[in-house]
């Protein structure tokens, strides 16, 4: 069998890593150890908001087995850290601003003392004012969350003006999404090991290796090249493990006492240790000429950020500009706001902004097709974005486009038959489990939405991903082996990557090294852009590679390191016009769901998926993403909720953060629309969070189908469903805030700059 | 306090604590690492093991009540290096993705074939209802439960 | 902490006396959450797991015995004669939870959401506790006094619950916001006494504890004709049925559901389960 047959591109590869993780050997950051270790345990705030009075450190330092205790006031350099700008305090110094937001760290022989050493800390605390709803927080008079105020980005775009616009039909509506968790199984973990050197080893569970090295270093006063960092094995993330967690404190602990130090987060800390999905707020009104054609849209659109920046304002800047949908519209005006509040802090979830707004104008669109007597699918055509569209930014889509494809495609995936009503087994009656039903009163609705959202980073960011690959002969034949910093977290990136080596160096023996610092960036495992970044990297290694040696034989190792980067995107002017994005992917989703509409319960019978993929390199691994991607975004629609009473998580656990099971999900029906990317490593567009942007607006639609409810927030409660809890109501869109311009607040002050300096291009 | 158990074939004698878990007591103590801790809470399956062959959650076992008994983890199913029908399906099937889950499913899987060698699809759903995974959506594997029903024919 | 590990009965009622702080303990599927997340630290657990008196059920003379040490799993195996009961188990978490949790363990907890309690407080049953001393045979109601509190002294265990067999249709229904493995927002158990002329119904999840409704149980016997099983249900009698279940519902919001829903909820599985034991019984 020739190696394209066993591996190269465009095969259902077998995963590189996948034996050990049937075997249980696979070792995830929570399962590292070392002899001699420490365990950490964190000391976390019980307010939202609160002045810190004093820290009674010294009766634990004297608990068994209790190595170390820090605090604020043990800090020795940079405080501070954060992914866009640095204003997340390591350990909490004057104020708390969140509940759950870590105080103090403590370092004892075992995890039980640890536990135990954190849960005697005593700490006085002066409660104060919190600002938790997030239409409180542009307030006046509201408490200020930062010294700066509570707005951390506004974004405004406009487009032509929807003021002039003549349209002969408007709809409008008010959109809520709450805040969501990416409930990875896999916890925060890892293990801080002091070098000799006066370094730090630290293998531990992150998205990006480098960002974590950028943030860690200062923190801990040492130069980059002394924090040394091992991915450990990563049990899921999307999204919560962009964020700092547990790093810093185990390398200080680790400092401090000489020792490694080990640190997990249990689940309950878990919710509280890592950033959620942004809820959200959306004011819309999309207008059109009587047949059809969209004139104009205006959102207001508002996210609640918590109580620090994490990645939130690239989230709003992504949302606003995908507030209309995939449609030509001539007419917009977005105005997107981000706030801080004493919430738990938000930041990167699988669809970064694309899912709030996609829920929105999917709904929105529903309405308008009602309002016009068209066909809900025929006004996604008439309006649908191609090649060379202009987009509310004023950026012409010249990439691929194929949504046209995509929808039509959809809509001809065959309905599923329907079940008979009677005589199924229990399980297969929405309620499932729990034997509620015989067939009663079950009413069938299909629902059909479109989503769409940018494949990489966006707004002047030059990022970049760096590979090495080398080729070597040996007994058995040529084996290669790639180097990259990249984390593939499950979603499949290091099969691809040795399909791609396998493919252009005809090589069978593809081997993958541990990911570290000790090489060069890859960028993050986010916005669907590790195939394109890091395949590229690897692609243009191979290239090189096969250039240097020609027609010859393989006598001795070729080695070649290559730097890819995506073409250039500018941030948006004034007006939110720019190039902001460098590429769109395109999704449409069919649900057909049964509602019991007596009892408000749901079964998902058939979910259809039609992607935009530019080339599809591993067919099972790409069907995978679809259909994990699914069950997440139906997870938003029907269960899932962090439930906030005054900053305060009732449901910390997954007795009642309910994500979804096997009873859960249905059948996903997924097609892949192949029209290759413009200068893209094989025309690839990254596939992983496209699902996640459409389900959620899918699934609803089928239950809007079925009930006749407005079902304008998700989740969806069955009290929705049979009509006991109303629809949300707003009193009008949040006020715009009257701030300098498109950048973060932070930004405009110079206060303390994070990442966002550093990974911006420079500006001659 | 002093247990008696044999994991995984072997005979061990433990002292544990009384308010460990198994789990624990596999993870750390034992070293056994495949089975995961996820949720704590009996909620995940993740920690799926066999006691005297049937289907726990380790997480909510106290490691004391093992004491006599038989425990088999993921750790037991791969024999001389060959893999075990469900867990080759898993990977054939594409049912991996994290993997975190994976042990945790590899076992319930196992388990539900050994005791119904021809389930129904709500058979296999139900028998995996105590199981989460975030990242595959179920689909592959149901597909991986399949394909092993057809090996292990 | 220290662990007390009885295997006969006797060992156990001796060591419960001597220990009144030792936390009784079987399959552990609750006690172990508690412990895992350190909010249970006790100072000794007795371990009633090994105890075989306790894991028997036995029928004599037309009353059923179910030991309290018996799984969920093996209920739903070896007790198909009690439907309700079967169906109540398998609604209990997952497989894995089943193979442990006991039902012991739910009378224990006793929190109202407790899937086998609505069960048995239709089937009327009676909790069987001792202590070294004595034994005592408690009406079900009288056991559960308020959410996860119960009758039982400090020097008592569980020893089993005990109900007269009907041999009639009955059934159990309850809801969550997912399809598996959820804490019940509303449970309703329906029995048929066809040699009674009465009709039993229980609610879970809906009160302090659960509670039966004597007046939607006095408006369906009355309503269903005792002497022509063929003869159905009219659909306003049903109706009338679950508003009267539903009004001896006293919900509360909470994390998990709304109060009017639960009470919605009740109604609804009312309803649907009087119609099922009416038609089941006319076969």
């Amino acid at each position: 069998m020739s190696v394209k047959e066993r591996g190269g591109i465009g095969q259902s590869a077998r995963r590189v890593d996948g034996e050990p993780k049937v075997t249980g050997e696979y070792a995830y950051g929570s399962d590292l150890r070392t002899e001699n270790m420490l365990w950490g345990a964190t000391v976390r705030s019980p307010h939202a908001s609160a002045r810190i009075l004093a820290i009674h450190a010294e009766p634990i330092r004297h608990m068994d087995g209790v190595a170390c205790v820090l605090a604020a006031a043990d800090l020795e350099h940079a405080k501070t850290f954060g992914l866009e700008f640095c204003d997340q305090p390591v350990l909490a110094e004057d104020v708390v601003r969140f509940r759950g937001e870590a105080v103090a760290v403590v370092a004892a022989e075992t995890y039980e003392q640890a536990r135990l050493a954190a849960a005697s800390l005593v700490v006085d605390y002066e409660p104060l004012p919190a600002v938790t709803d997030m239409e409180q927080a542009l307030e006046l008079d509201a408490p200020r969350v930062h010294h700066f105020g509570n707005v951390l980005r506004h974004v405004h775009i406009d487009h032509g003006d929807p003021a002039d616009a003549f349209a002969d039909v408007w709809v409008e509506g008010y959109y809520e999404t709450a805040m969501q968790d990416q409930a990875a199984l896999g916890p925060e973990g890892g293990l801080a090991v002091p070098a000799a050197d006066g370094g730090i080893d630290l293998y531990a569970v992150t998205q990006w290796i480098h960002i974590d090295r950028q943030q860690i270093a200062p923190c801990l006063g040492l130069p980059e090249e002394k924090v040394r960092i091992t991915l450990a094995g990563v049990g899921g993330a999307f999204g919560s493990r962009e964020d700092i967690t547990m790093q810093i404190h185990a390398c200080l602990l680790a400092l401090r006492t000489h020792r490694a130090v080990k640190m997990v987060y249990g689940r309950e800390e878990s919710f509280h240790g890592h950033v959620h999905r942004h809820p959200s707020r959306t004011w819309l009104r999309l207008g059109a000429t009587h047949d059809g054609k969209l004139v104009a849209g205006e959102a207001r659109l508002l996210m609640d950020g918590g109580a620090y920046a994490s990645s939130s304002p690239a989230v709003i800047g992504n949302a606003a500009t995908f507030a209309v949908g995939p449609y030509e519209v001539e007419n917009v005006r977005v105005e997107g706001t981000v706030v801080y509040t004493n919430n738990p802090p938000c930041g990167a979830m699988r669809g970064f902004g694309a899912p709030q707004v996609c829920f929105a104008y999917e709904a929105a669109m529903d309405e308008l097709a009602a309002k016009l007597g068209m066909d809900p699918i025929d006004l996604r055509l008439r309006n649908a974005v191609k090649t060379g569209s202009v987009l509310p930014t004023g950026q012409v889509l010249e990439g691929s486009a194929p949504l046209r494809e995509v929808i039509e495609r959809c809509r001809a995936i065959p309905l599923p038959e329907e079940a008979p009503v009677a005589g199924r087994d229990a399980i297969a009656y929405p309620g499932g489990a729990g034997n509620v039903s015989r067939g009663e009163s079950l009413k069938r609705g299909v629902g059909f939405a479109v989503g769409f959202k940018n494949i990489m980073y966006s707004e002047g960011y030059d990022d970049a991903s760096e590979a090495t690959v080398s080729l070597r002969p040996s007994p058995a034949g040529p084996v290669a082996s790639i180097r990259t910093a990249a984390v593939d977290y499950g979603q499949g990136l290091y099969t691809i990557l040795a399909q791609i080596v396998r493919t252009e160096l005809g090589v069978e023996q593809v081997l993958l090294e541990p990911s570290t610092s000790g090489v060069g960036s890859a960028g993050s495992t986010s916005a669907s852009r590790q195939t394109t970044m890091t395949g590229g990297a690897v692609l243009m290694a191979c290239r090189e590679i096969r250039a240097a040696l020609g027609n010859e034989e393989l006598t001795r190792p070729i080695t070649r390191t290559c730097t890819y980067h995506h073409r250039a995107t500018t941030p948006l002017d004034e007006h939110g016009q720019g190039s902001p994005h460098v590429s769109f992917a395109f999704v449409a989703q069919r649900v057909v769901a049964e509602v019991d509409e007596e009892l408000g319960l749901v079964r998902v019978v058939q979910v259809a998926t039609v992607q935009d993929a530019g080339r599809v390199l591993n067919p099972q691994g790409a069907t995978g993403q679809v259909e994990g991607g699914t069950a997440q975004g139906l997870g938003l629609a029907l269960t899932e909720e962090i439930q906030l009473v005054d900053g305060a998580i009732r449901n910390a656990s997954f007795t009642d953060y309910l994500i979804p099971t096997i009873l859960d999900v249905a059948p996903v029906v997924t097609e892949f629309v192949e029209e290759p990317e413009l200068d893209a490593p094989y025309g690839v567009k990254g596939i992983g969070e496209l699902a996640t942007v459409v389900s959620t607006a899918a699934v609803v639609a089928a239950l809007r189908d079925a009930t006749g409810r407005t079902l304008n927030r998700v989740p969806v409660h069955p009290d929705d469903l049979v009509g006991i809890r109303s629809e949300a109501t707003t009193s009008g869109p949040a006020p715009v805030p009257d701030v300098p311009g498109q950048k973060s607040i932070p930004e405009y002050l110079g206060l303390g700059l994070g990442q966002s300096m550093l990974m911006k291009a420079s500006d001659t | 306090m002093l247990i008696r158990a044999t994991v995984n074939g072997a005979e061990c004698a433990l002292d544990v604590s009384p308010a460990m878990s198994l789990l624990t007591l596999l993870r750390d103590e034992l070293e056994l690492t495949g089975s995961k801790n996820a949720c704590e809470q009996g909620e995940c399956g993740s920690c799926s093991v066999w006691l005297d062959g049937e289907l726990v959650c380790s997480c909510l076992v106290p490691a004391m009540q093992a004491h006599g008994c038989d425990v088999r983890t993921v750790e037991s199913l791969a024999t001389n290096g060959d893999l075990h029908p469900v867990q080759d399906a898993f990977l054939a099937a594409g049912a991996v993705q994290c993997g975190f889950c994976t042990p945790g499913l590899v076992v319930a899987a196992a388990d539900l074939l050994a005791r119904d060698p021809h389930p129904t699809d709500e058979a296999i759903r139900e028998a995996l209802a105590g199981n989460l995974c975030r990242c595959t959506g179920y689909q592959k594997i149901i597909d991986a439960v399949r394909l092993a029903e057809e090996a292990i024919a | 902490m220290i662990a007390l590990v009885p295997s006969t009965l006797e060992e156990a009622l001796e060591e419960r006396a001597a220990h009144p702080e030792a936390v009784p303990m079987a399959g552990g599927t609750d006690l172990m959450v508690a412990v895992n997340f350190g909010r249970l630290r006790p100072p000794a657990l007795l371990d009633l797991s090994h105890v075989k008196e306790l894991k028997e059920w036995r029928r004599e003379n037309g009353t059923a015995f179910v030991g309290a040490g018996m799984t969920f799993a093996r209920i739903a195996r070896e007790l198909q004669a009690f439907r309700p009961l079967v169906e109540a188990s398998r609604s209990v978490g997952s497989p894995q939870i089943r193979n442990r949790a006991t039902i012991g363990g739910n009378l224990g907890t006793a929190s109202p959401a407790g899937d086998s309690i609505p069960v048995l407080a239709a089937y009327g049953a009676n909790v069987l506790v001792a202590s070294r001393k004595r034994e005592r045979l408690l009406p079900w109601h009288e056991f559960f006094v308020g959410p996860k509190r119960s009758a039982l002294e400090p020097d008592e265990l569980i020893l089993g619950v005990e109900w007269s067999a009907l041999d009639a249709p009955g059934s159990f229904a309850k809801v969550g916001t997912r399809n598996a493995m959820v804490i019940a927002i509303a449970g309703v158990c329906v029995q048929l006494d066809p040699a009674g002329r009465s009709v039993r119904v229980a609610l879970g999840s809906v009160a302090p504890t659960v509670v039966r409704a004597p007046e939607a149980e006095a408006f369906a016997a009355a309503a269903i004709s005792w002497d022509e099983p063929d003869r159905p249900l009219s659909e306003p009698a049903i109706a009338e049925f679950g508003r009267l279940a539903a009004a001896a519902a006293t919900p509360i919001d909470d994390v998990r559901g709304s109060a009017a829903y639960r009470r919605h909820a009740v109604e609804v599985l009312a309803r649907r389960e009087l119609a099922w034991v009416v038609e089941d019984w006319s076969r």
